[in-house]
């Protein structure tokens, strides 16, 4: 037979592969927003909301890590209007000078936060920045097989787990966890400090089945891995399937986070990107988008609108008394160097 | 076949600048979006990284001193180990199926090719995700053998190098069936007939017979899946666990999370260079053994 037949079909296959690409703007005459965040980050419904009551549309592109978002940025992409980046990459991106001042007036709901998030280390004045949603890192586990409830993070150390933990596929949350259990701050640049962690990550990595960070939420559901180095919103996920999940933020402390709205510096739409974001804050809007990640919302209204066991689960609203023990991740610069190192050395070992 | 009008002798002047302006477009977009990102890549690699992760255009070969501490050297073996196994692996698997297809009806053979490509249709991720189904502790495999009573417990199947290959195998298995297929279709019968008049054992046959005829499928198919191998990160992070390092985890790694695309340029180019060796290897290896057949 001739070679054609296979050639195309291979080239049909090789290009449904790919066709992934950003698209177009279906957009007609209404005005286009485009939103820059994680996948899975927004309800469809909240979406069609906002574009039905100011008669635009609105485009999602998502990225994976803050590092993919900067990476995209940083190498000339534009077009995108408004942006969820975490705390630690605000910070950054507020140096590089990738973001547009906000314009206060124009966000009337962005002023009803959360006592603790009003006034973020990387931002104090919310000049660039409004946190949107936040929450913890700790550890999710099974208390059928775990009864006594951990309180250290010592428990991803136990023999008796091998081969049933999971760690984050994230070296700086990896290392994080290791330092705070050992006193040390998760922003350490000390190479001894650093070198030590990754000695206990070594012994630890027999013990430990995988190191992910998107589907631990099924392993956990699943009884695949009893103990998840975790995000909470993900264990809360796991815990609607498997009613004997629960999570615990270790006593030696752990990550803080909030995602933040952000208007990019090249915005081609910024009146709208305001009114987006004040959209997203609007109270009830929050809730909904709270009750449906399973993250907190840093809207303090939306706290009392979001159902009871959304908002009295641990894993979703930090209780406040756990808040002096967490630590925001802050960038290191240079000395990623050593943390990156040290990562690849652990998963070399 | 189309292939011959190629090979017939183009009349002088004209006619080789109109093949020059139909080559155009191809040269244009090869220049473009392949040379030109590599130049860039390659002085990118001789540059340094920003406290915030930008690029610092001062020259410095740094990044390749940095490469020669072992922990890279252990990646990059662990990852031609990977490469290697997976094309064995893929060969061994693949001939007979290659040999089988190209040898069935004529009619058939449509389909049996269609089949083999069939994945392809869908997305590499989507596929791999389905193997974690596959592979699981709860999994449908040990499902299998629990139910047929071929193990007792269930296997540790899932994140172990294991899983890798697997990954891998049945990744790439279509790139080397289909050159194999193309290569064995051509092969005369009648050359493996004659062998059997001259009463040649099956495995003279296949070896000083068929393996030398099919030699250029043989190359083609290793290249084929030996280079997307030895790249491969979705793999080894989905199924292996993340556990440990390929280097195009190394290079995915470097590039989207430390931000050192300085760093990350570097190992790309000696992943570029070793690829490059081997394969020149390979071809000069090949064309030696299969050279005086390609004239018949």
């Amino acid at each position: 037979m001739s070679l054609w037949g296979p050639c195309l079909l291979w080239l049909a296959g090789a290009l449904s592969a790919c066709g992934q690409g950003a698209g177009s703007d279906p957009a007609g005459s209404r005005p286009v927003l485009h939103y820059f965040t994680w996948s899975d980050y927004v309800g469809p419904d909240i979406i069609q909301e906002f574009e039905r009551r100011e008669r635009v549309k609105v485009v999602i592109d998502t990225f994976s890590s803050n590092e993919e978002l900067l990476a995209k940025l940083q190498s000339g992409a534009t077009g995108y209007d408004v942006a969820v980046p975490s705390d630690f990459m605000v910070a950054i991106m507020i140096q590089q000078g990738l973001l547009s001042e906000l314009d206060q007036q124009a966000l009337p709901n962005a002023s009803l936060l959360e006592p603790h998030l009003q006034a973020l280390p990387f931002d104090p004045e919310r000049r660039y920045s409004i946190p949107y949603l936040w929450g913890s890192v700790g550890i999710g586990y099974d208390s059928t097989v775990i009864p006594t409830p951990p309180d250290s993070w010592a428990i991803l150390w136990d023999e008796r787990y091998k081969g049933r933990i999971s760690m984050l596929n994230d070296q700086r949350e990896v290392f994080g966890a290791v330092l705070r259990s050992m006193g040390q701050s998760m922003n350490s640049t000390d190479p001894e400090v650093i070198e030590a962690a990754k000695e206990r990550l070594l012994q630890q990595k027999p013990l430990v089945k995988t190191y992910t960070s998107d589907h631990y939420d099924q392993l956990l559901a699943s009884g695949e891995v009893v103990l998840a180095h975790a995000w909470g919103g993900p264990v809360a996920r796991a815990m609607a399937e498997r009613p004997s999940i629960r999570y615990v933020v270790p006593k030696e402390g752990a990550t803080l986070w909030a995602d933040c709205l952000v208007v990019l510096r090249t915005a081609p739409q910024k009146q709208l990107a305001m009114r987006f974001i004040n959209y997203l804050m609007e109270p009830q809007v929050a809730a909904r988008t709270s009750e449906r990640l399973r993250f907190a919302s840093a809207s303090r209204p939306a706290r009392e609108l979001v159902n009871a066991t959304t908002r009295d689960n641990p894993a979703v609203y930090p209780p406040f008394d756990q808040l002096d023990r967490l630590e925001w991740m802050k960038d290191v610069g240079r000395g990623i160097r050593l943390y990156d190192r040290a990562w690849t050395e652990l998963k070399m070992q | 076949m189309p292939s011959h009008d190629l090979s017939s002798p183009p009349a002088p002047g004209q006619s080789i600048c109109r093949s020059c302006w139909l080559a155009a477009p191809g040269l244009l977009w090869m220049g473009l979006f392949f040379l030109a990102p590599l130049a860039l890549v390659f002085a990118i690699s001789f540059a340094s990284r920003g406290t915030y992760g930008g690029i610092v255009w001062e020259f410095t070969a740094a990044n390749y001193l940095d490469l020669w501490h072992p922990l890279y050297g252990k990646i990059l073996g662990q990852s031609l180990w990977y490469a290697s196994l997976t094309t064995a692996i893929c060969f061994v698997l693949g001939f007979p199926l290659a040999y089988m297809i190209a040898r069935s009806p004529a009619r058939w053979q449509p389909v049996l090719l269609l089949l083999v490509m069939l994945p392809f249709w869908t997305n590499f991720l989507v596929r791999t995700y389905a193997w974690m189904i596959v592979l699981r502790q709860d999994g449908l495999l040990n499902g299998l053998l629990l139910a047929l009573g071929i193990v007792d417990a269930p296997l540790e199947l899932l994140y172990t190098p294991t899983a890798v290959v697997i990954g891998l195998v049945y990744g790439y298995l279509p790139f080397m069936v289909l050159p194999l297929y193309v290569a064995v279709e051509r092969l005369d019968p009648l050359l493996v007939e004659a062998a059997w008049d001259l009463y040649a054992s099956r495995w003279a046959i296949f070896t000083r017979v068929v393996v030398p005829l099919t030699m250029p499928g043989i190359v083609g198919g290793c290249v084929l899946v030996f280079i997307p191998s030895i790249g491969s990160f979705i793999t080894p992070d989905l199924l292996g666990g993340a556990r440990s390092m390929m280097i195009g985890n190394l290079i995915q790694h470097e590039y989207l999370v430390v931000r050192d695309w300085p760093l990350g340029s570097a190992v790309s180019f000696v992943l570029m260079a070793i690829v490059m060796a081997a394969v020149a290897l390979y071809y000069r290896h090949a064309a030696r053994t299969a050279g005086p057949t390609e004239k018949r």
